[in-house]
């Protein structure tokens, strides 16, 4: 079976600052992979322009999802084709009903694959116990989206939609910054709960603690926009131990 | 939150592009020449059969509005109006009631199709015999105002039983002369402004609502006008009494043909509230906005304003006004009666080359008044939008309230949007807030939107309606639907 992610070479910039320069990553169905690095290695990048952020200009490279060149799909395409980017800093929509999003977010994925729209009472009942799992009190679907949520809360908003939304490549940009410990067991199980053959995940991520519970089939260091080294999750220990700089020396 | 909830069906309804009601009914018309003198209103109200007393009115108005100067302080910018370049009457041909919708003219079966009005009420607005009692009871009543004349009037039989009179003013002259020369020009006078000062002159139907002693109407009231003839102004007469402790909600919808030239439509409504009663105004206007380069479309210049005349009255006016190529309106209260409530709600989008200055005036007079003014204004493509309000709260109004909140969103970077709000206060405890915010659809959050699926546009018509949401939840079911697909609609192509 051919991978659901392929990146080769891939480059991107924003204005004339180059950020990626030359990313290579396959991941297969099924696989969690980790990516870890510095500050301004360019982690978030990676994620925007696989989610396809316009700010960001490809300028080289490639990436393609199955067997679809991803770089040429608008993002509202690639989310219906099963491609989900929680957010590292969510974004606040002023009035507009978390429930009601979610569900606008759905049916507007459902419809652009063909199939049928789901109501307003069946969506309830999922998102309420998708909530339930995540620890989300029930008034969190009935309050605008992100606003007035505290950090912990918009994390696990995230991590809601994505249960619902059902990716087969969830991109999780630092989803655990920020979380007390509790919160952030509360979204690795909610992550690990996903697992499964047809669901893969790039968790992008600074801290050892999340990886522990999710377990990465890999893990690749990024630093200055390139993968530097890529290992299983032992990786992940050997920097937690001894940081990144022996890896950037040892790449350079 | 129900409106919130119908959000996904309306910008998913929303997908289609251009002007959705731009139709032209073509119906035999009895058309007035063009131009205006003192001859046209003696036409005009000899066509309607008025007595002696309502002539009188119109020519003291005429003169009125001949000594006076059209005003220029609002922030909009158009050709000069020639006035002689319309007809100011126009009706269709009456026949004798057809017997089944067959007999009905299919342009205008067509045109209530499009409206979105079903077959069992176009058969009573189209006249056809009996069909009122088919179909005794339906939620909203509907009095359709085609061109100038009202076509039908439903429902009647209900209204009726409880005491409610709800019909074109114009049956109203007739019917119950009384009501109409007590209150008529109360509220509105005659000479008030210029657009007032022509519509009272000119003015050839709109509705009439008289809610008697202790009643709550049974149903919410509409009224569909429709503008169809070319180069006719439309000038509506609206007056709504509620006497003491009576409550009822008029609905007012708005559709127009396509057309090049500009329309012009002077209408004005006056409510009048005594002691304890309620009257909640709601407006969905989308009139032909003009095309992308500005040609086109209504002139909009509205005089609509309230009085409180009696203690803990209450007056709301909702509007969402996303239509005609300039909006001049102020939807006012008058808040006399002591403990008296004056509430504006309103959402104004202006797209392309529209041009809007609307807000409100809120006059406290009796003690413990209060009045709340939520305005919503969207502004994209090269559109100008103004909010311009005045609370006045004069030296009599002990303890009175103001709250008013503004919010401007604008989409690009070629509109404008300006708040001119204006406070005089002359008694010391009375206690006015002002919050202001001016913002824009930011990329990220309409990047988050596509990125859990939405379209551009819905990503657009989402936010559009998150912004407008404590205006809208203020609407009618039935208009909250109405008015999410019309932000999304009005908003297309405005983003990327």
């Amino acid at each position: 079976m051919s991978h659901i992610l392929t990146v080769s070479g891939l480059k991107a910039a924003i204005g004339d600052t180059p950020i990626l320069r030359g990313i290579d990553l396959v991941v297969p169905p099924g696989e969690i992979h980790a990516v870890m690095g510095p500050n301004g290695s360019g982690k978030s990048t990676l994620s925007y322009v696989l989610a396809g952020r316009a700010d960001y200009e490809v300028t080289g490279g490639s990436a393609t999802y199955g067997e679809a060149d991803l770089l040429e799909m608008e993002p509202e395409a690639r989310a219906a084709a099963g491609i989900f980017l929680a957010f590292q800093a969510p974004v606040e929509l002023p009035g507009v009903n978390n429930a009601n999003f979610l569900r606008t977010a759905l049916n507007a994925q459902r419809r652009a694959r063909g199939q049928d729209e789901i109501d307003a009472v069946a969506f309830l009942k999922l998102a309420r116990e998708a909530g339930k799992r995540l620890s989300m009190p029930d008034d969190m679907l009935k309050r605008a989206v992100n606003v007035g949520f505290s950090g912990g809360e918009k994390k696990r908003n995230e991590v809601l939609q994505m249960a619902l939304l059902k990716p087969s490549l969830a991109i999780l940009d630092e989803t655990d910054s920020g979380l007390d410990v509790d919160a952030l067991r509360i979204v690795a199980e909610g992550v690990r709960a996903l697992r499964a053959p047809d669901f893969s995940a790039l968790v992008i991520t600074h801290h050892q603690r999340l990886l522990e519970i999710l377990v990465p089939d890999r893990v690749h260091v990024m630093s200055k926009g390139r993968i530097i080294r890529s290992g299983d999750a032992q990786l992940a220990r050997e920097i937690e131990r001894e940081g990144y700089s022996a890896l950037i020396q040892e790449a350079a | 939150m129900a409106a919130t909830i119908e959000t996904i069906e309306a910008v998913g309804a929303a997908t289609q592009s251009g002007y959705k009601w731009g139709f032209e009914t073509d119906i035999e018309m009895d058309v007035a020449p063009k131009g205006l003198d003192e001859a046209t209103v003696r036409l005009i109200s000899e066509r309607k059969g008025e007595p002696g007393w309502l002539l009188d009115w119109r020519l003291k108005a005429f003169a009125q509005w001949q000594a006076m100067e059209e005003p220029h302080w609002a922030k909009l910018g158009y050709p000069p109006i020639d006035y002689q370049d319309a007809h100011y009457y126009a009706a269709p041909k009456r026949k004798p009631g057809p017997k089944s919708l067959d007999e009905v003219d299919p342009e205008l079966l067509r045109t209530y199709e499009k409206l979105g009005i079903p077959i069992r009420e176009q058969a009573i607005l189209a006249g056809v015999e009996g069909a009122e009692d088919v179909e005794a009871r339906l939620p909203v009543a509907v009095d359709a105002v085609f061109d100038s004349v009202s076509v039908a009037t439903t429902f009647k039989k209900t209204l009726a039983e409880a005491g409610v009179i709800f019909c074109p003013i114009s049956d109203a002259v007739r019917e119950h002369p009384e009501l109409v020369q007590r209150y008529l020009g109360s509220v509105v006078p005659a000479g008030d402004n210029f657009f007032a000062a022509l519509n009272s002159a000119v003015f050839t139907d709109g509705s009439f609502v008289f809610v008697p002693k202790g009643v709550r109407c049974p149903m919410e009231l509409s009224t569909y006008f429709r503008i169809n003839a070319r180069n006719t102004g439309q000038f509506e007469r609206t007056l709504i009494i509620a006497e003491e402790r009576a409550s009822v909600s008029y609905l007012e919808g708005c559709t127009a043909p396509q057309r090049d030239e500009n329309q012009l439509h002077a209408a004005v409504v006056e409510l009048v509230a005594m002691d304890d009663a309620t009257i909640k105004y709601s407006t969905v206007q989308n009139w032909y906005p003009g095309d992308s380069e500005g040609r086109g479309g209504i002139y909009n210049f509205v005089t609509k304003r309230g009085a409180c005349r009696g203690a803990r009255a209450k007056i709301s006016w909702t509007q969402v006004e996303t239509g005609s190529a300039i909006t001049w309106k102020y939807p006012s209260c008058i808040l006399q009666g002591d403990g008296s409530v004056g509430e504006f709600y309103s959402v104004a989008v202006t797209n392309n080359r529209q041009q809007a200055d609307t807000g409100t005036k809120m006059i406290h007079i009796g003690a413990g008044t209060s009045s709340t003014i939520v305005a919503k204004t969207i502004s994209a493509g090269r559109s100008d939008s103004t909010y311009r309000g005045l609370v006045r709260i004069l030296p009599k109004a002990e303890g009175a309230r103001n709250f008013t909140q503004c919010d401007s969103l604008l989409i690009g970077d070629q509109c404008g949007a300006h708040t001119v709000p204006y406070v005089e206060n002359r008694n010391r405890r009375a206690r006015v807030e002002h919050e202001a915010t001016t913002s824009k659809i930011a990329d990220d959050q309409l990047f988050y939107c596509r990125s859990r699926g939405l379209s551009q546009e819905d990503a657009v018509g989402l936010i559009v309606n998150g912004f407008c949401r404590d205006v809208l939840k203020e609407l009618p079911m039935e208009f909250a639907v109405e008015a999410q697909k019309l932000l999304a609609i009005s908003l297309e192509g405005s983003v990327g």
